[in-house]
């Protein structure tokens, strides 16, 4: 099936990128380079206490000794050039009052961005029964439905006013999952972080909707370094989305945001992604580089983290959503599609350590390679010595659209306990030409035909998403890959 | 009465799948309301005349014209072909996991209307519409909420392929060994819905190995194909003649080398 020269194949895989616009606004930027007074600024800027400070300068102190030494991690599968944290901006914010009332007070223009991206604050606000947070390069722009959640004691808002309004929880939580030197990119996301999202929900409570976050890189030359922390209390439920664009830009774009969960006793944290940075063009030109940790901690008992995440924007991905089984009964999972076309370069998967008794874990990862695309599925399952009947069963699955893309899957296992048990199935597979044949002789065209196929292969996945994003994402993953096939 | 439309032409047809030329000139016309049957060993072109007719990629026709109600559909892409009412019922379907039968169907059936300019049909239409046509086949209901073909036995896997051309409502009908694998009660069942299928405005090419199944679906006209050429035509009767004789009697010789 070498129809690689097949002119519908062509026009599709050279679709252009549907968010690659940017939005003029005025925004205080601060100039590249990273140093003490960078991080002093920002944090100056957000107005923070002095051991939040204290917190991102240790945070710096470190990162620039694992600099020195040179320990960017270069384990992953993943091939860039050596990126210049001193050319790049730390902070970038829309100019205008951060303390905003109401949605009328966000600059028309960004609102209009908003629609554009397919999110309507206001009438997400009205008819969906979501509520987002929207964060535009460093800050966070607007919260839909706070008072309605407060009602229910539950707190969403951007993080930099939940450093000022929650400083407690703040201090409390932030680092404890992630800590500051957890690693390289985490490292320099603690030192200069400038915004991102913090839910919490107290004992007992069923958070009554959505909640969802929109981030938006608009600035050029910009890192982006959001930090989302998310507090379930005992027996609290709560389910969040986030979603993520940027503009088409010819330059690489760092975003290396960290995210922090914790699950006390019989809690459930449900965190869904739909990453759509820009992936750069054809040839391989621009796009994000997207390092980003990610791990939640379930650390009371019967207590559950689910990651569901869909890739497929980025140049480079390097992310590993993880789950720390430390209550006893606890369950972790992780679903994962992640696409790659192109010449875009993902390293993606879990990591589940097991620490309590009787805890369990699911992985299913979905992988998606088309064009020059390479992808590696890399996943831990370590069983703790305590984790008495521990159980995990991962199953990685990888579909291959043409012949000059690749698939891999690095699964390592550590099994500290004999009565663990631990159970790794994975296929690869490629699309054939008799599915699509059956499918074009049905009357069906060759895009929705593998659209088709993709969604059937990705199915497992997509059914763990929330409804307003399965749509969302289903269309994606057909508009990032149809026709795709040589 | 007037004659007939006639739905397919095949004129010196010859087509190369790889590099090997498997029809080597085939000369075949279909009107409205007629079956033919086209039998052959193994190996005589059959399958390959079947994906001709659909436009199979890894198929090329290399000399000579196919017309559909006079249009060439050499040029043409599958599911142009489909949508202008060519429907071909697979010896192997194929299994697609995670898309279920029911929404299938519906896609394909709305991409059919959508070309001829009708409105698509919602899924309530759709399911009154499907049910009817599940009964033609004995179909279970349960078949539809699973993944196309997956986990189905041949004989439901060849049901399937029927309810789907009565769905479609194809103009040409292309049977490419709908019997194979399949035991006498599914076979009669599936020989039924294609019965149930015959009209005045619709052609079928029923490809088989054997003459069993054309017990059940009675062919206008039999035609031998052997190495790429039909080397004989004639009414029903011929098939019963090959069940007694073989194909050995009708074979031609084998190619001489000066044909090079």
């Amino acid at each position: 099936m070498a129809e690689s020269t097949d002119p519908i194949l062509e026009q599709l895989t050279q679709r252009e990128y549907q968010y690659g616009f940017v939005t003029d606004i005025e925004t205080d930027t601060i100039p590249p380079g990273l140093n003490e007074d960078v991080v002093r600024l920002i944090s100056a800027k957000k107005e923070e206490p002095e051991w939040l400070l204290e917190w991102r300068l240790k945070a710096l102190q470190r990162f620039f000794e694992m600099l020195e030494a040179e320990t960017e991690p270069t384990w992953a599968a993943v091939d860039y050039p050596k990126i210049d944290y001193q050319d790049i901006i730390y902070y970038s914010a829309p100019k205008q009052q951060l303390q905003l009332e109401s949605l009328d007070q966000v600059d028309p223009e960004l609102i209009r961005t908003y629609e554009k991206l397919g999110i309507s604050l206001t009438e997400q606000k009205r008819l969906s029964g979501v509520a987002v947070d929207a964060v535009f390069d460093s800050v966070s722009v607007a919260t839909t439905f706070k008072g309605e959640l407060e009602k229910k004691g539950v707190l969403f808002c951007s993080f930099s006013e939940a450093v000022k309004e929650y400083p407690e929880l703040i201090q409390k939580y932030l680092g404890s999952v992630v800590p500051y030197s957890d690693n390289f990119f985490a490292c320099l996301n603690s030192a200069v972080f400038s915004d991102g999202s913090f839910a919490y929900v107290p004992k007992g409570v069923r958070c009554p909707m959505e909640l969802s976050t929109y981030f938006r890189i608009n600035s050029a030359g910009t890192g982006q370094f959001e930090r989302t922390l998310i507090v379930a209390e005992e027996g609290a439920y709560v389910s969040y989305l986030e979603g993520c664009t940027a503009p088409q830009r010819d330059e690489n774009q760092l975003h290396a945001a960290v995210v922090e969960l914790v699950a006390l006793d019989d809690a459930e944290i449900k965190y869904s992604t739909v990453q759509n940075w820009y992936p750069g063009d054809e040839n391989g030109v621009g796009g994000i580089y997207n390092f980003v940790t990610k791990r939640g901690a379930c650390r009371g008992k019967r207590s559950k983290i689910s990651w569901t995440q869909v890739e497929t924007g980025s140049a480079i991905t390097w992310k590993y959503p993880s789950c720390i089984l430390q209550g006893d009964d606890s369950v972790g999972e992780f679903y994962s599609v992640a696409m790659t076309n192109h010449r875009q370069q993902a390293d993606t998967g879990t990591k589940m350590i097991h620490i309590g008794k009787n805890t369990t874990s699911t992985i299913v990862s979905k992988g998606i390679s088309a064009g020059r695309g390479q992808q590696s599925y890399r996943g831990l399952v370590r069983m703790g010595p305590k984790a008495e009947n521990a159980r995990n069963h991962s199953q990685c699955d990888s579909l291959l659209l043409g012949d000059q893309c690749g698939a891999h899957t690095f699964p390592y296992l550590e099994v500290k306990n004999p009565s663990a048990t631990v159970e790794h199935e994975a296929t690869t597979s490629k699309i054939g030409e008799d599915q699509l044949f059956y499918c074009r002789q049905r009357g069906l065209s060759e895009e929705d035909a593998v659209s088709m196929i993709v969604n059937g292969f990705c199915k497992e996945v997509l059914r763990e998403l929330p409804m307003e994003f399965a749509v969302e994402a289903q269309n994606l993953l057909g508009l990032s890959l149809e026709g795709a096939v040589g | 009465m007037p004659e007939p439309k006639t739905i397919l032409e095949l004129r010196d047809v010859h087509a190369r799948a790889g590099d090997a030329e498997i029809l080597k000139g085939i000369d075949l016309t279909l009107r409205g309301g007629e079956v033919h049957a086209i039998m052959g060993p193994n190996g005589s072109g059959k399958s390959t005349l079947a994906n001709v007719l659909a436009g199979r990629p890894t198929v090329e026709v290399t000399k000579g014209q196919v017309l559909f109600e006079g249009n060439d559909l050499t040029a043409l892409a599958p599911e142009e072909r489909a949508r202008a009412g060519i429907f071909l019922a697979f010896q192997y379907p194929v299994e697609i996991p995670g898309v279920a039968n029911m929404y299938f169907l519906k896609a394909a059936l709305n991409a059919l209307r959508s070309a001829r300019g009708e409105d698509e049909l919602d899924a309530i239409d759709f399911l009154s519409l499907a049910r009817e046509k599940m009964n033609l086949v004995e179909m279970d209901e349960k078949l539809m909420s699973r993944s196309v073909n997956e986990g189905f036995s041949g004989g439901e896997k060849k049901r399937n392929e029927i309810l789907q051309m009565a769905i479609l409502e194809p103009r040409l009908a292309i049977l490419d060994e709908t019997d194979s694998g399949l035991d006498i009660d599914a076979l009669r069942i599936v020989a039924s819905g294609v019965n149930a299928l015959r009209g005045p405005d619709r052609a079928m090419l029923v490809i088989t190995h054997y003459q069993r199944l054309l017990d059940y679906i009675v062919p206008d006209y039999v035609h031998v194909l052997s190495e790429g050429r039909i080397v004989h035509s004639g009414g029903k009767e011929l098939a019963l003649e090959l069940e007694k004789k073989g194909y050995g009697w009708l074979e031609v010789e084998p190619e001489p080398a000066a044909a090079q």
